[in-house]
């Protein structure tokens, strides 16, 4: 009712072509959307930075704040810091090798017209649908053969399985935004297309490489089925691992101050990284259409 | 790359530089395909066709009808799918195969439609566009897991979602409140990532479609069924395709959520990671080789019917608008 009282008032323009809640409602909805991404996250955060004596405390705002939960997480005999390790190389191992192997078959896709192009195209699409776990379990039969498990490479080697076609699917749709004139005018210079590759490609599509490994490190850090299928000690495992199977100190109570602690530790670089690069995050993630 | 002496002398480098964009392109393209196609061979193919002959085999230690122990592997022929589809193995495996569908159905739809929500609502918004941006990417960027035990601590018996409800329900038992807890965990993870891919396909809309509709004197609803609905189709139907795929494998998710062994949430997935376990691999592979198929299956279906062109974007160059970019 105030508002109606107050819409005369206002001769405005916009609000004589528009009611009161055509202007509110996309700041209403936008509200809405802010609060169901951020607030279980704030959760997280909030309960991690509880003490651990008040963990049950569900007040919005810790009544005392503490560091206590990262610090058990870090002790000694946790492996959280050796996870963490871990997990930074099968990452970025993955990110690395996806990157080299999947450059050069994206600048192909991108630029080369070739009789089976489609069908490849749809062989790394159709590729990167299929399910970890028909993957991991004949795999983990061969690695376990060749004495592979407890071993990186055994958690590397599965995860190109999805972080390839991902990338080059990333990967060929920026190349193709690339326009064909920069390498003609390289190789009118004198360059072979090779040499126009890397001389003026890969420096323009630094960006675009630079978004593909962001995005591909987060998916091999996100990665839970294969490392938990591929591992089983405790020293090898990656942080996703170890989070899940924290014991507790105290008997069978599962220790969420300390899990929520070290999922902090976990997403926070994502979520900086992902803070800072969301432009061309966003660019890449709807340029790729893949997850 | 080993062309490059080639590059001094001008004259006759331009005739083979030409030959290889254009004639010999067949064999370059090879050339330069094969060490991602070797890698995808070796980390999909093998698997695939391994987990197929693994399936018709019975391996591990078991006593045969005299009281012997055997070792090693034994052809067993299709007795693994038929065990798969008979008496108490058969409940559990229909049972995880209803949970894997009932998800996948559930979620995808409630991800959509939320989705295409959020989607609207952003591409409407001009202030706040940055942050709501920002916001969305957290739970895309959290891991599985993470988000995983963040449910379950919010779901704790003394926990948030029970005292904000003011209820006393135990979340992760058996039964439809870990379902719901389970897709209410998948659906704050990615609608908002099917909002970020509708939200794109929204931006390729010209406004002069929506005025045109305007002068013509079309209802909100019309404009969104006749208008926004078919133009963003094409990218809602990838985006949709590609959830329902991701769900029809579901692992992290209930697996650290709820647990192992909990039946109302067992997925296929999960059954066969559990089997694999205990080193039952004749039996784990006929459960993911049957799961294989179904994503097979549906992903057909998905597309024959529905039309959904997963590589369309990649066959025709597509136009890149300067306003397309998500929020710019």
């Amino acid at each position: 009712m105030a508002d109606a009282e107050k819409a005369p008032k206002k001769i405005d323009v916009r609000a004589a072509e528009a009611p009161w809640y055509r202007r509110w409602l996309p700041l209403i909805g936008i509200g809405a959307i802010v609060i169901f991404c951020l607030v279980p996250f704030y959760w997280m955060v909030v309960s991690a930075l509880r003490r651990p004596s008040d963990q049950f405390d569900n007040s919005i705002i810790p009544k005392r704040w503490s560091l206590e939960n990262f610090t058990d997480v870090f002790q000694p005999g946790t492996g959280f810091g050796r996870a963490l390790l871990n997990s930074l190389i099968v990452a970025g191992t993955v990110t690395i090798l996806t990157l080299i192997v999947g450059m050069v078959a994206a600048y192909t896709l991108a630029r080369l017209d070739f009789k089976f192009k489609n069908l490849v195209l749809a062989i790394i699409i159709t590729t990167s649908m299929f399910p970890g776990i028909s993957l991991v379990i004949p795999l983990k039969k061969l690695f376990s053969d060749i004495e592979w498990i407890n071993t990186y490479q055994a958690m590397i080697v599965p995860s190109l399985s999805f972080a390839l076609p991902l990338a080059v699917w990333n990967l060929t749709a920026f190349f193709r935004q690339m326009p064909r004139e920069l390498e003609q005018a390289a190789m009118v210079d004198g360059c072979t297309p090779a040499q126009a590759f890397r001389k003026v490609i890969i420096p323009l599509a630094a960006p675009g490489v630079f978004t593909t490994a962001i995005i591909t490190f987060i998916a091999a850090w996100n990665e839970f089925l294969i490392a938990v299928s591929m591992v089983n000690r405790k020293d090898i495992s990656t942080a996703n691992v170890l989070i899940a199977s924290f014991t507790g100190t105290s008997g069978r109570d599962q220790p969420f101050g300390s899990q929520m602690a070290a999922g902090v530790v976990v997403t926070i670089p994502l979520v900086i990284a992902v803070l800072i690069f969301q432009r061309r995050i966003v660019a890449g993630l709807t340029a790729g259409g893949v997850k | 790359m080993s062309e490059s002496a080639s590059a001094v002398e001008p004259t006759p480098g331009k005739k083979v530089r030409r030959t290889s964009f254009n004639e010999g392109t067949g064999r370059l393209a090879a050339l330069l395909l094969s060490p991602t196609l070797i890698v995808l061979l070796l980390v999909i193919g093998y698997p695939i066709i391994s987990a197929l002959r693994e399936s018709l085999y019975i391996s591990g230690q078991r006593i045969d009808a005299d009281g012997f122990v055997i070792e090693g592997s034994q052809f067993v022929g299709l007795d693994n799918f038929a065990a798969i589809f008979s008496g108490e193995t058969g409940d559990r495996f229909w049972n995880a195969f209803y949970n894997t569908t009932f998800f996948t159905v559930t979620c995808v739809v409630l991800e959509t439609v939320l989705g295409i929500l959020m989607a609207m609502v952003m591409h409407k918004a001009f202030k706040g566009r940055a942050i709501v941006r920002a916001s969305i990417l957290v739970p895309w960027a959290i891991p599985t897991v993470v988000s995983a035990l963040l449910w379950k601590w919010i779901f704790q018996a003394d926990g948030i979602a029970n005292e904000v409800l003011g209820t006393q329900i135990l979340w992760s038992t058996e039964g439809w409140q870990s379902v719901l807890s389970v897709i209410i965990a998948d659906t704050w993870k990615t609608a908002p990532f099917i909002g970020l891919l509708v939200l794109a396909g929204l931006q390729t809309i010209p406004d002069e479609v929506y005025e045109a509709a305007k002068v013509d004197g079309a209802s909100p609803w019309k404009t969104f069924t006749r208008i926004t609905l078919p133009l963003v189709k094409p990218a809602l139907l990838v985006a949709v395709l590609f959830r329902i795929l991701d769900t029809l494998r579901i692992f992290d998710l209930p697996y650290v959520l709820v647990g192992p062994n909990k039946a109302s949430v067992e997925t296929l997935s999960i059954l066969a990671f559990l089997e694999s376990n205990q080193n039952r691999y004749g039996p784990a592979a006929a459960y993911a080789t049957l799961l294989f198929l179904y994503i097979v299956v549906v992903a057909y279906v998905f597309v024959k019917l529905l039309g959904a062109d997963v590589i369309g974007e990649a066959r025709v160059a597509k136009p890149k608008k300067s306003r397309g970019k998500v929020g710019a």
